[in-house]
């Protein structure tokens, strides 16, 4: 089998999830309903941080159609929602409960919960709650001094939750030997991903079965069903967790929050159907934000540009809670940050700090984009102080192919850290060929000389996809010769029923059309991981794999039409790392300080494409996230820790009139070592080092070297930037 | 994000209109293409108790060149400036302007008439309105009054109109053959609302411009005319010097508001880069 024609993987097969999705046909969490459904609406707190007195629901429980209002009385015995992901010790204080207990530590803050008979009524209660607060100074800035968390209730307790730290190597050395030192204070704003469906649930309990089912779920439901049950104290088979179409995950969506709590808590005792849908201001306040991320680095150099030794002090704003994700963010921060650089001796502390904001949690390329931003950034303030070409500072710096497999001798996500493959200098050569580097940067200097502002910048980074630590699926063949995959997976809409359904096509030799992907069910396969950090394709993908290769052993020799099911596990102790390159080209508009962006290139080493159609939309989405996340995307508070920006009218993502088209240049230079499929993940690559390349690009156009210190450069802090000059 | 609970009206002719608006007091609010209206009522920002839908009164669904002016309708939607809907500048402007209001589908239910008594000061109809000066045809139970645009526009969302009153008509000026229009605006995706825009008329003979009329947007409180700016235009040769000097007597006389995406230093910077470009845009290919 594995050296016949290779029919499916690596062909650019059309997504068999869209024929449904295009003919109006998806169910999305506010599609469902149960009769007899009741309405779940969450009070929120006014305040960005205070101390919570009481909470008056007489009015709202005299509402006609009111059926309950919970708060924190109601569910006391329900413990905090636990950290998934990076659980170290002593974070349990900073988790959040599902209704605020004593204080309220961000505007968004759940404090109460309404459910009615239909959801205007619901709304209409939610006025009549009157939380009392009274309100303390908010602390919304993670560089200023850590101060008491929670004085009253959690004396002594710092907002400073965790320091990750991460080194090797000597850095004293480093530094004593430095042809020049280059320090660098960058920062990236709070954005994060938004999905266009909001969250939503639908949870009922059937009272003859003794189950309860939530539907809604995404991302992780076997881990989420695990939490639920322990929750509310059920044993986990009588919970399940259900997936319909997701529309969005990015990271944000499909992680355990206090909603999904109340609303599968609500099912069981008010022994009712309970359906909550949130709005989008509410999405914008309560769902987790992430990156808002600032470094101080310190690099010791020779004379090529050559970083002997790289120092960062990074300042990671958490907001109001510790959610599921722990310290993911930090910890990766902090792994990443030394990138596809040799870089000998390295030291990184990150300050996990609580503040008066949305609680913050991954987003796509999470520690990476924020990394990457710095690390290029300091890589293009090397080049400037030694007066050498950027590109030629990276290259001096880059980890040569022979080193590989190449540990980074730092450990992230409970893994260690080591680059399986890699020919990092093959694909920068790859790409400056395929722009045409000398030409363009020509081409570029001739309109600066006409009186335009256009630069060229680019951002170089390293990706990690396919987290174990292990993935399972079982396949099945019906007498009519059907093929069911049932994985663990879960879909946010990036297409792995389809390269599921090839890597099984391949290998059965069957039309993919007589094969039927499930996932993102939690009672039809007692494990599965879900759909984050990139790893569906190369751990569930190899599951499939080896579930369809046992499947073929069965039936050897068997009848045609004889029926018959395998199961297939994939375990890896080490993630597979891919890596990559954005180049970008600017123009700005000094008449109105605003950015745009004339051209978009993503570099990019799959190791190998089970579908390099889907990788390439993978790309071209990560890529408009990056472009929002560079130029237009931010949660912005005033002093008092109101957010500024709820809704898409200040929120504002790039639409399609305001990204160019996002050229991929996707090659397979270097396959995975450690899976048999050779693969590795796509899901970050077209997001990672946009903030790097455009913030290059624009000090490029600007011919200010080292102007932008943070993202996102919007026209008001270009404005202050030039100056106001025509 | 569901409206409070209100009743809903839908009379089919203007005098039904105008009882309902005379008793309908300070809770009852006309709903036209509701683009403006009904997010407000979502996020609970207007509770009108009463609704009265503009929709069925199909007598206010004109628009029409008569007599030197172009008859706007209450009910005519943005989308019908899609194509000009008259000849010469005045129809060469509204074409040109309609394509930066919002998105296509807000374009097929928003009207004109809304836009206008909305008052939001970034609007651009409010600006061409003030620009061009406009008059407001507005007609309660107790008869009609003529307002025109530069006493109708208080401040933000707030204008001359009495709670009884319907916009049933907005009359634009048709400029001739010897008018140049441009128009310009500065806004930070496709389809939001500018940060600011500048709109203008220029009456231009053999190379010197005659009158002139400049009209800044979304930079204060209401869209206005800029006197100063008109002043330092006429009288000159149409020339990039002069359009310089229009755009700093701009940028020297607005008081700009400040807000999340532009502080005061910025939108006066905006404010003199749209108008140079509005003026620049109107006498491009003149040959002068
Ligand atoms: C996403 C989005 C983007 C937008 N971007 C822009 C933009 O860039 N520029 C812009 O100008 N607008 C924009 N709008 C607003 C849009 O143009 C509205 O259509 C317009 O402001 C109001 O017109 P309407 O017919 O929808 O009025 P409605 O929303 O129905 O009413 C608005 C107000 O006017 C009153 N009213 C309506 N008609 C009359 C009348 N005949 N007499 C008296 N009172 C009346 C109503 O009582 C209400 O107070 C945007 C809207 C959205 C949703």
């Amino acid at each position: 089998m594995a050296d016949g024609p290779t029919r499916y993987i690596g062909m650019p097969h059309k997504r068999l999830e869209d024929r449904t999705l295009l003919t109006g046909g998806g169910r999305f969490a506010a599609d469902l309903s149960a009769p007899g459904q009741l309405h779940m609406r969450v009070v929120r707190s006014p305040v960005a941080f205070g101390r919570l007195r009481s909470v008056d629901v007489r009015e709202a429980r005299r509402l006609p159609g009111v059926v309950a209002v919970w708060t924190f009385a109601d569910v006391e015995r329900i413990p905090p929602i636990q950290i998934r992901l990076t659980k170290i010790g002593g974070l349990e204080p900073y988790q959040q409960t599902v209704l605020a207990r004593d204080y309220v530590r961000y505007v968004g803050d759940p404090v109460a919960a309404v459910f009615a008979e239909d959801p205007y009524v619901a709304e209409d209660a939610a006025e009549l709650v009157f939380p009392e607060i009274e309100e303390l100074p908010a602390c919304i800035s993670a560089t200023e001094p850590p101060r008491e968390f929670m004085p009253e209730t959690l004396p002594g307790v710092s907002s400073e939750a965790a320091c990750v730290t991460k080194a090797y190597g000597d850095l004293d050395a480093a530094f004593a030997a430095a042809h020049e030192v280059v320090e660098l204070e960058v920062a990236v704003g709070r954005h994060t991903g938004v999905p266009l469906e909001t969250r939503g649930a639908l949870a009922e309990f059937d009272p003859a079965k003794g189950t309860l089912t939530m539907r809604g779920a995404a991302k992780v439901p076997h881990y989420n069903r695990g939490q639920v049950a322990r929750m509310l104290d059920m044993p986990d088979e009588m919970v399940h967790l259900i997936q319909g179409h997701v529309g969005g995950g990015f990271g944000v969506r499909g992680e355990l929050y206090p909603e999904d709590v109340l609303v599968c808590h609500a099912a069981l005792r008010l022994k009712r159907p309970v359906k909550w849908v949130e709005d989008r201001q509410e999405h914008l306040m309560a769902a987790n934000h992430s990156r808002d991320q600032s470094y101080r680095l310190r690099a010791a150099v020779d004379a090529r540009g050559f970083i002997l030794g790289l120092q960062a002090e990074v300042f990671s704003d958490q907001g109001g809670y510790v959610r599921t994700h722990g310290v993911t963010v930090p910890d990766l921060s902090a792994a990443m940050l030394p990138g596809p650089y040799l870089v000998p001796a390295y030291r990184a502390d990150v300050h996990v700090r609580l503040t008066n904001k949305t609680p913050a949690g991954t987003y796509r390329a999470p520690g990476r984009y924020e990394s990457t931003f710095a690390r290029e950034r300091l890589l293009d303030a090397i080049a400037h102080a030694l007066g050498r070409d950027p590109v030629e500072v990276r290259r001096v710096n880059l980890i040569p192919r022979d080193r590989m497999p190449f540990d980074r001798g730092v450990d992230t996500l409970g893994t260690r850290v080591v680059y399986d493959s890699g020919d990092y200098a093959l694909l920068l050569d790859k790409l400056l060929a395929y722009l045409d580097y000398d030409r363009l940067k020509q081409a570029l200097a001739a309109r600066r000389a006409a009186g335009e502002h256009v630069g060229f910048g680019l951002g170089y980074f390293v990706e990690k996809s396919g987290l174990g630590p292990a993935d399972k699926a079982v396949i099945s063949i019906d007498a009519e010769g059907m093929v069911e995959v049932v994985t663990g997976a879960a879909s946010i809409g990036q297409g792995i029923e389809t390269a599921m359904a090839q890597i099984c096509a391949e290998v059965l030799e069957v039309p993919i059309e007589r094969i039927r992907v499930v996932h993102g069910r939690t009672d039809r396969i007692d494990y599965g991981m879900g759909a984050f950090a990139s790893r569906v394709t190369v751990m569930t993908g190899c599951a499939v794999k080896a579930a369809a290769e046992a499947l073929l052993e069965k039936l050897a020799g068997a009848q045609v039409g004889t029926p018959a099911s395998a199961e297939g596990w994939f375990r890896a102790d080490h993630m597979t790392y891919p890596y990559g390159i954005h180049a970008a080209v600017v123009r700005v508009d000094p008449g109105t300080c605003a950015v745009h962006v004339e051209r978009f290139v993503v570099a990019y080493d799959i190791g190998r494409a089970v579908n390099p159609m889907l990788v390439e939309g993978q790309i071209v989405g990560g890529a408009v996230q990056g472009i929002g996340g560079a130029l237009f995307e931010e949660f912005v508070y005033d002093a008092n820790g109101q957010p500024l920006v709820t809704t898409f009218g200040d929120y504002l993502m790039p639409t399609l009139a305001e990204v160019p088209p996002v050229e991929a240049l996707v090659t397979e230079d270097a396959p995975a070592t450690q899976n048999p499929l050779g693969v590795k993940g796509a899901g970050e690559a077209g997001i990672n080092g946009a903030g790097a390349a455009i913030a290059a690009a624009v000090d490029d156009a600007l011919g200010r070297p080292g102007a932008v210190t943070r993202l996102p450069v919007t026209p008001i802090r270009l404005h202050r930037l030039l100056g106001e000059r025509d | 994000m569901k409206p409070a609970p209100f009743s809903y009206h839908a009379p089919s002719t203007l005098d039904a209109m105008l009882a309902l608006l005379a008793e309908g007091g300070e809770d009852g609010k006309v709903i036209a293409g509701g683009q403006s209206l009904v997010p407000m009522m979502n996020f609970r920002l207007a509770r009108p108790a009463r609704l009265f839908d503009l929709n069925g009164v199909a007598e206010l669904d004109f628009l029409r060149a008569e007599g030197g002016w172009l008859r706007i309708g209450a009910l005519a939607r943005h989308a019908a400036f899609h194509r000009p809907p008259c000849g010469g500048p005045t129809g060469a402007l509204l074409a040109e302007v309609v394509r930066h209001i919002a998105h296509y589908p807000i374009r097929q239910r928003g009207t004109f008439a809304g836009s206008i008594a909305h008052a939001d000061p970034a609007s651009e109809w409010c600006l061409v309105a003030a620009t061009l000066g406009a008059e407001i045809v507005a007609r309660s139970r107790a008869g009609e009054r003529r307002i025109g645009a530069g006493d109708f526009f208080l401040a933000s969302l707030s204008t001359a109109l009495r709670p009884d009153e319907l916009i049933v008509e907005v009359r634009l000026p048709i400029l001739d053959a010897g008018w140049r229009t441009g128009f310009c605006e500065f806004s930070r995706r496709v389809g939001d609302f500018g940060i600011a825009m500048t709109a203008v008329a220029l009456r231009v003979e053999s190379g010197v411009v005659r009158e002139a009329r400049i009209g800044v947007g979304g930079v204060e409180d209401h869209p206005a005319r800029q006197p100063a700016a008109e002043q330092a235009l006429v009288g000159q040769p149409v020339a990039a010097r002069a359009f310089a000097a229009a755009a700093d007597a701009v940028a020297g006389a607005v008081r700009p508001m400040e807000d999340l995406h532009a502080d005061a230093a910025y939108r006066r910077h905006l404010a003199r880069t749209t108008t140079r470009r509005a003026l620049e845009q109107a006498c491009a290919g003149s040959g002068s």
